[in-house]
């Protein structure tokens, strides 16, 4: 508003460029301040310290078997783990990567081949994918099913089929012995 | 009156069509623009209206903020204030804006209703305009009751308690509204709830009577320190430019004065012991309201009767309302009325003087003079002002707005003096009682460029570690804050790890123990409170997250006390188990003295003299207090900084605006 405010004797000439001049400095200086104000009422709503702090979780994974999986909290987030079988591993790795939509080998995607660790949410818009408990739906190609919207992951958590555009994340995450991951 | 500009934008084109659709441009040009004429002569008592309306739009804001991280819940409020202050991204800044805020909504407020009674602004035709201002006071200070409940500390809890008593002195219904009010039989979690929810409506209803006000504002147009009627346009000019700079550059004046205190005194307002969570079975020895509450709780303990000073509080506030027709003076502007500018003046000191007596005990004196000034109060309104208008023969009038007038600056030197002794009294309530001033010590973070001293407060967490934590919590500090004072990463794994904490429950449903970890709290020596007490001879250890906001003194308070133990003076008799100490309100302390020489051995060959582990750990304790510290002052220079610039450049932009008035 104030660099707008010309007065109705405007004129031309040295005194109104000295004017004018004096008019968009402390226009912008308000501007500047006005931005630099809102910083902190935008950042606050990013995720506060003890929010941040929060980011491993240590799980014990013995009690697991073969064929198995186990859903654990990370981040509020679910966190697969299933510990797969020798056919599940086989059939991860007996394809042509470049043929999927997110091209990614299984060893890439696993720090111990029997053990798969993924983010449990679906690429395409957030919902959990079935297939943890042996009595769900797996999807055409054995992995994880996202009932929200149809997509098909493998048993390397890949997206095969459907509307999700990447794989299922691996998270950052640990052995601290055989038996005990640490996720984060 | 339109300005060349203004009829260059109303005839572009974009601007037409919507124009024709939704004369939005056209209804803000006449609310706050070129075609809303304006007295040439206000003077800058008339900024405040626009800074009040500032500080409201800074309230709702940063209150939909604190909404976003506050837990509305008894267990949870003062935590989760902890939380903003300590954990939210700039949790600290948002809060002290808020909290602050407060106070300087009061201060604001109370310059324009003075500046509207000493230029008698609420006579005809502006008697709803007042009394919608009135309203507009009295919706504000329930929201600020409100919003001082819910931080739940031991005054917000009080507060609550006193303040919601005051309806049992209705009689015969009293206590039913009471208990309405409570949704309980004392102020509990329900009160909390609802109390929140109210202090987020309140705002809302705020603007909504603030609209009413401006459009009542706007039907006669603003009063003017003459006090007479414009009689043409030569004694007006459009509101835009002339008053949007004026204005303009006030609210950055006003924001220094606001940021210093957001930035280098926050809680120069405020009351310690709000930093004390709520104890619903323990009152503060000394309990005062806010600052801006001060002359009406004055009022009320003037009246030696329940019902009757809640009565005479509640009546100091309503005969505002009437003050239009209790004021007979047919003149406006206290400048030609010379008697009634004394009486203005004597007004205004009786209202600094029920203020400075309600922070105060009622007995003795204060006693007296409160009743006095609650006298006077009430003769001012009921019957100076109305005689004072036959009795007063006031000065010539002059011919018009435009015509040379009289000079204010007395008064306005006069006014000044006065608000900042208003300002006083957030600082001065009584200390406690039996116990002298604790003397004022040199701390590395004090004053404006203060910084903690590192090496100061890392001896001092030893200290805590090895001696004070036996017995008290430190709970608003989490492990990881540590990477704040200097550890590292590892450093503070291996703290953490260096105790057992609960958790669970595992898969087979039990509880189990783990070490701890960096976004652990610190890990309370004690399970509850019951087990404190019972460790420490019935004596509660506190908890030391906030002592040193927490204690009248901070820092000096908490070394005096540190280092003022010695045998009692003959004479004293001290209770079984208790210890003498100078400086205790009471001088009879649970704890026996915490600091001996030599107690720890510090890693840096410091010698750990009592004074120095004493100076150590309250260096420590400041900052577990006030993490925020070195960020604010840095933060607060900068913003000063700017401040200051931008209130410059904007002076000079007035005065090139106004050339052509002046």
């Amino acid at each position: 508003m104030v660099n707008t405010a010309h007065s109705p004797t405007a004129s031309h000439g040295a005194e109104g460029t000295r004017r004018d001049f004096l008019y968009l400095t402390a226009g912008a200086f308000g501007v500047v301040g006005a931005g630099a104000t809102m910083w902190p009422f935008i950042h606050q709503m990013n995720p506060s310290a003890d929010v941040l702090a929060l980011s491993t979780t240590e799980v014990d994974v013995a009690p697991v078997a073969e064929g198995q999986s186990i859903t654990v909290s990370w981040r509020g987030k679910p966190v697969f783990i299933r510990r797969r079988t020798q056919a599940e591993i086989q059939a991860a790795r007996a394809i042509n990567i470049n043929e999927l939509p997110d091209p990614q080998a299984d060893q890439a995607r696993v720090k111990k081949p029997e053990w798969l660790i993924l983010v449990g949410v679906c690429t395409h818009l957030g919902c959990v994918p079935l297939g943890q408990k042996t009595t769900d739906q797996r999807g055409e190609f054995g992995g994880w099913f996202c009932p929200c919207h149809g997509s098909h992951y493998d048993t390397s958590g890949r997206i095969r089929k459907g509307p999700a555009p990447a794989n299922l994340p691996v998270p950052a995450y640990e052995f601290l012995s055989d038996t005990t991951v640490r996720i984060g | 009156m339109a300005t060349p500009s203004s009829s260059k934008f109303f005839g572009n084109p974009v601007v037409k069509w919507i124009e024709h659709r939704l004369p939005i441009f056209s209804f803000v040009d006449h609310s706050l623009g070129s075609q809303y004429p304006t007295p040439k002569n206000l003077s800058y008592w008339w900024n405040f209206g626009s800074l009040a309306l500032a500080v409201l739009m800074v309230m709702i804001v940063s209150g939909i903020v604190l909404a976003m991280h506050f837990t509305p819940h008894v267990t949870m409020a003062f935590d989760s204030t902890e939380r903003i202050m300590r954990d939210v991204n700039y949790g600290w800044l948002i809060r002290y804006i808020h909290m602050n805020g407060a106070s300087f909504f009061f201060i604001v407020v109370y310059i324009h209703i003075f500046r509207g009674m000493y230029y008698g602004s609420y006579k005809a035709p502006r008697e709803i305009l007042w009394g919608l201002g009135v309203v507009i006071l009295l919706l504000l200070m329930a929201t600020a009751f409100m919003g001082y409940v819910l931080p739940w500390g031991q005054m917000s809890f009080w507060g609550a308690t006193v303040i919601t008593n005051l309806f049992s002195a209705i009689p015969l219904v009293g206590d039913y509204i009471v208990t309405w009010l409570w949704g309980g039989f004392a102020v509990e979690n329900s009160t909390l709830n609802r109390f929140f929810s109210l202090h987020f409506l309140m705002p809302f209803l705020i603007v909504g009577v603030v609209v009413l006000h401006v459009w009542a504002l706007h039907v006669h147009g603003s009063s003017n320190p003459i006090g007479i009627d414009a009689k043409g346009p030569q004694d007006k000019i459009p509101f835009h430019p002339y008053f949007t700079v004026k204005d303009a550059f006030g609210l950055t004046v006003f924001f220094i004065v606001f940021a210093a205190v957001i930035f280098f005194a926050p809680n120069v307002f405020g009351e310690p012991d709000n930093y004390i969570p709520a104890n619903p079975l323990v009152t503060p020895e000394h309990i005062v309201p806010e600052w801006y509450f001060l002359p009406y709780y004055a009022i009320l303990r003037a009246i030696p009767s329940k019902l009757l000073g809640v009565v005479a509080m509640f009546a100091s506030i309503l005969v505002l309302f009437i003050l239009p027709w209790l004021d007979t003076s047919r003149v406006r502007s206290a400048r030609f009325r010379p008697t009634y500018r004394w009486f203005f003046w004597i007004f205004v000191a009786d209202c600094v003087v029920l203020g400075y007596i309600g922070a105060k005990p009622p007995e003795g004196w204060y006693l007296h003079i409160g009743r006095l000034a609650t006298a006077w109060y009430f003769a001012h309104f009921l019957i100076v002002l109305p005689f004072l208008g036959w009795f007063e023969r006031p000065l010539p009038l002059p011919a018009s707005i435009s015509e040379p007038v009289l000079k204010g600056a007395k008064a306005t030197l006069m006014a000044l003096a006065i608000g900042f002794g208003m300002l006083g009294f957030g600082a001065g309530p009584a200390s406690a009682a039996g116990a002298p001033k604790p003397p004022a010590q040199k701390w590395s973070f004090d004053g404006v460029f203060g910084t903690f001293d590192a090496a100061s407060r890392q001896r001092g967490f030893q200290v805590y570690r090895e001696v004070c934590g036996a017995c008290h919590a430190l709970k608003q500090v989490y492990y990881r804050h540590l990477r704040d004072i200097g550890f590292s990463e590892d450093e503070v794994k291996a703290i953490a790890a260096s105790v057992e904490v609960t958790d669970g429950p595992n898969d087979a449903g039990e509880m189990f123990q783990r070490p701890g970890r960096p976004s652990d709290r610190f890990k309370s020596p004690f399970a509850n409170d019951n087990a404190a007490r019972a460790g420490n001879n019935g004596a509660l250890p506190v908890d030391l997250s906030l002592i040193t906001k927490a204690r009248p003194g901070g820092p000096d308070y908490l070394h005096a006390l540190l280092t003022g133990y010695s045998d009692p003076p003959a004479g004293v008799k001290l209770s079984e188990g208790m210890n003498y100490n100078k400086y205790f309100p009471g001088n009879q302390i649970a704890m026996p003295q915490p600091l001996n020489a030599d107690q720890v051995t510090y890693a840096d060959g410091t010698k750990a003299t009592v004074e120095q582990m004493a100076k150590d750990v309250t260096t420590f304790l400041a900052w577990a207090a006030e993490p925020e510290l070195e960020a604010r002052k840095r933060m607060g220079m900068k913003v000063m900084i700017f401040l200051v610039v931008l209130s410059a450049l904007l002076f000079f932009v007035k005065r090139k605006v106004w050339s052509d008035v002046h």
